[in-house]
């Protein structure tokens, strides 16, 4: 059956569209859109009030399956994205085993054939087992189904097998993420090294640890005329280098997550594990120059880094609890209300970080658009309405989220992947 | 007056006045400690636990005899002989503990935040007795005594604070400690452990020992951990000693009648001489003596409450 999303404010930065039109949706793809279609025989959805978008992309989640189940699997990551408003995620290849070979990337996409509700886009792993030390076979794991290279969470640090990654990459379509940081300079860390870190007495994480291997995937890019993708930048100097890549046309782009646009260190003040996270909280300073790079483009993307982990873990002494936070389930609001409507970035640009430029990054042809032979992937968004985010509404496994109990201001209200309304669930 | 929280976690959420509180506080039970009968009956009943986590000779035992001379019970309890060695969490060790109807914890454990962790779920009153690289607050307290027996005043009394602050809990608490009661404090040591951001703490830096001497009233010294080595905060004892270490020579440039104080354990002749530890000058030992008054008095501010008996 045809569906007609009637009425909304189409808010499409990649077509260059912020106006009331109807959508007509037939067989998973946006068929028509125009004022006022007429039609019979279809499903309509009255969106009227509120902003329909590209669906969302989110370009860095983790969904722990195979091996970590307890924390998360491909379905309750899948079911969190569609409530969070997100229609397409990629997940990062730690997992147990990691995804260091194509059987891994295949067993991700089986798994969210049968059980996502979303669109489930499996990043590989740089090196075998994650190590560092040889490289995984990238053209076998592009073959599978890998849409891009990361041994996230595992800095690459030598050198030397970064080049040759970025280069052997170069013919194929998946290119390299990189989570940057310089461990020798981080390794016994905690936090953000600065004021707080000695004031809380909890070991630091210099930003220099970022910012030098920011500069070092942007040089060796460079030098290989590839592309590379920053994961989760958050201090001053990295946002500099990048910046000044993008005006040598270096190929580069950058991601910032939500957490590291809205809070900074002195958050630690209590110990929550829920704000611990890798890159750490950073100093103000730092909060002001990402929000200026989102600004300004030098951030392309916003990706949630959404890492879940189990109560006991979290629920630990400061030092022992792992790194990570969830972020699906809040991104949106988080960005609705906190840089949206204080004025900091326009909708549109929101929608650009969110959806046209991943769409755009990750080569994902009908995605990140609105228009006629797109993808039928959209988000509902009511930007007036207030929530409060409730731990116990987590579709998520986990419920590691340091947004809990706060009041926003804007939410999704509707997911639709394919033509099919996967948010608000159906009631069975 | 009293302690406005529960707990005692650190200086730095502390009224000046609170502080004050408690100097004046361990001054009556200061005597207590040198009768023939060390025994007041103002905490009989009360369950003290002794939760520590790490290794410590004094604070463990003045936490102990604090408790003991105002009649408390105390458990003792020790990471190496529990089921944490069987890889039961702090939290379960606590609750498992509080199940026994405890007053207090007072914990001593590696990790910073560890004790203001135990409040977020914990009945008891929290004593933090030394977390991670955070805060010592009862060091603090005694030190602040020892130096009001000696200098009365605090106002601009020079203290000099030298050693490996970066990783120096005593550190953290005597900065807060000294900042509110009004002594004028400079930090010594070498900038790999006494970074530059430490000046946010409104004190002064100086990585000259020599310079940072001149005219001071009050010599702290911290203890040199001879594995920071390793991680290259400092290249040799040799040097570290020749820079850093407290000689006579080195006193005799402070003020006069300039006092040495150390929280312990001493590395003798490393960062401090031999001959400086044992002098006249040395308040070594009176510390560790007001260490057990100190914790009496906050054992009786937090756990007396108003229904209990007078001091004694």
């Amino acid at each position: 059956m045809k569906m007609l999303v009637k009425n909304g404010r189409v808010v499409d930065p990649a077509s260059g569209i912020d106006e009331t039109l109807d959508i007509l949706i037939d067989k998973g793809k946006i068929v028509e859109l125009k004022p006022q279609i007429k039609v019979e025989d279809v499903k309509t959805v009255d969106a009227s009030r509120l902003v329909v978008a590209p669906g969302f992309i989110d370009m860095h989640v983790h969904l722990r399956e195979p091996g970590q189940e307890n924390k998360e699997t491909i379905r309750t990551g899948s079911l969190a994205a569609a409530r969070g408003g997100f229609t397409t995620i990629c997940c990062m290849p730690n997992t147990v085993p990691p995804n260091d070979n194509s059987g891994v990337t295949e067993y991700n996409l089986s798994e969210a054939r049968k059980n996502a509700v979303v669109n489930v886009l499996p990043i590989a792993a740089i090196s075998k087992g994650l190590k560092g030390e040889e490289l995984a076979d990238l053209a076998d794991l592009a073959a599978a189904g890998a849409v891009a290279f990361s041994d996230d969470g595992k800095p690459v640090a030598n050198s030397l097998l970064m080049r040759r990654a970025l280069e052997y990459a170069l013919p194929l379509k998946p290119f390299v993420i990189d989570h940057c940081e310089e461990r020798s300079l981080s390794e016994d860390g905690h936090m953000h090294e600065g004021f707080c870190s000695h004031r809380f007495g909890i070991r630091g994480m210099p930003a220099s640890a970022e910012e030098i291997m920011v500069a070092r995937d942007i040089i060796l890019a460079e030098q290989a005329g590839a592309r590379v993708h920053i994961a989760h930048l958050s201090v001053k100097g990295a946002a500099r280098c990048v910046r000044e890549a993008k005006a040598r046309k270096v190929r580069v782009t950058a991601e910032a997550t939500p957490h590291h646009l809205v809070l900074t260190d002195a958050a630690l003040e209590t110990y929550d594990t829920n704000f611990k996270m890798n890159p750490p909280l950073r100093s103000e300073e730092d909060v002001e120059a990402l929000l200026d790079a989102v600004r300004d483009g030098t951030i392309d993307v916003i990706a949630t880094d959404h890492a879940p982990h189990a109560a006991e873990d979290k629920d630990q002494e400061f030092d022992l609890a792992p790194f990570g936070i969830t972020g699906l389930e809040t991104a949106v609001s988080v960005l609705l209300d906190r840089l949206v409507h204080k004025k900091i970035i326009p909708l549109g640009r929101l929608v650009e970080l969110c959806a046209s430029n991943p769409a755009r990054i990750l080569g994902l042809d009908g995605k990140g658009r609105i228009g006629p032979g797109a993808d039928a992937d959209l988000v509902l968004l009511n930007l007036g309405k207030e929530i409060v985010v409730e731990a116990g509404e987590f579709m998520s496994k986990s419920r590691n989220s340091p947004f809990i109990g706060w009041k926003l201001k804007g939410t999704p209200v509707m997911t639709i992947v394919g033509g099919r309304i996967v948010y608000p669930f159906a009631k069975e | 007056m009293e302690l406005k929280s529960k707990h005692l976690l650190g200086i730095e959420s502390l009224e000046p006045s609170e502080i004050r509180l408690i100097l004046q506080t361990a001054d009556s039970f200061l005597e207590i400690s040198t009768r023939e009968i060390k025994k007041v009956p103002t905490l009989r009943g009360k369950t003290i636990i002794n939760l520590f986590y790490e290794a410590s000779t004094r604070t463990r035992s003045s936490f102990e005899l604090a408790g003991r001379r105002l009649s408390a019970d105390i458990l003792n309890f020790s990471k190496q002989t529990s089921a944490v060695v069987k890889g039961e969490t702090l939290r379960d060790t606590i609750l498992t503990l509080e199940a026994m109807r405890p007053d207090a914890i007072i914990i001593r454990h590696g990790s910073s935040g560890s004790a203001y962790y135990l409040t977020t779920f914990c009945r008891s009153h929290v004593i933090n007795a030394g977390d991670g690289l955070h805060e010592h607050p009862t060091q603090a307290l005694l030190d602040a005594y020892t130096i009001k027996q000696e200098k009365k005043s605090f106002k601009d009394l020079k203290v000099v604070l030298c050693g490996d602050i970066l990783h120096s809990r005593v550190a953290r608490s005597n900065i807060h400690c000294l900042k509110k009661l009004g002594a004028d404090l400079t930090l010594c040591g070498p900038p790999t452990l006494l970074p530059p951001a430490f000046g946010a703490f409104d004190v002064k830096i100086q990585h000259d020992f020599d310079k940072a001497l001149e005219g001071a009233d009050v010599i702290m010294m911290l203890r040199i951990q001879l594995e920071r080595m390793q991680k290259s905060f400092f290249p040799s004892i040799r040097e570290y000693s020749r820079l850093y270490g407290l000689t006579a020579e080195r006193v005799a440039r402070a003020a006069k009648g300039a006092v040495v104080m150390h929280p312990g354990p001493i590395n003798r002749g490393l960062e401090i001489a031999p001959d400086v530890a044992d002098s006249a000058q040395s308040l070594i030992l009176r510390q560790v003596e007001n260490g057990v008054a100190i914790r009496m008095a906050v054992l009786y501010l937090l756990l007396g409450g108003k229904d209990s008996e007078n001091v004694g």
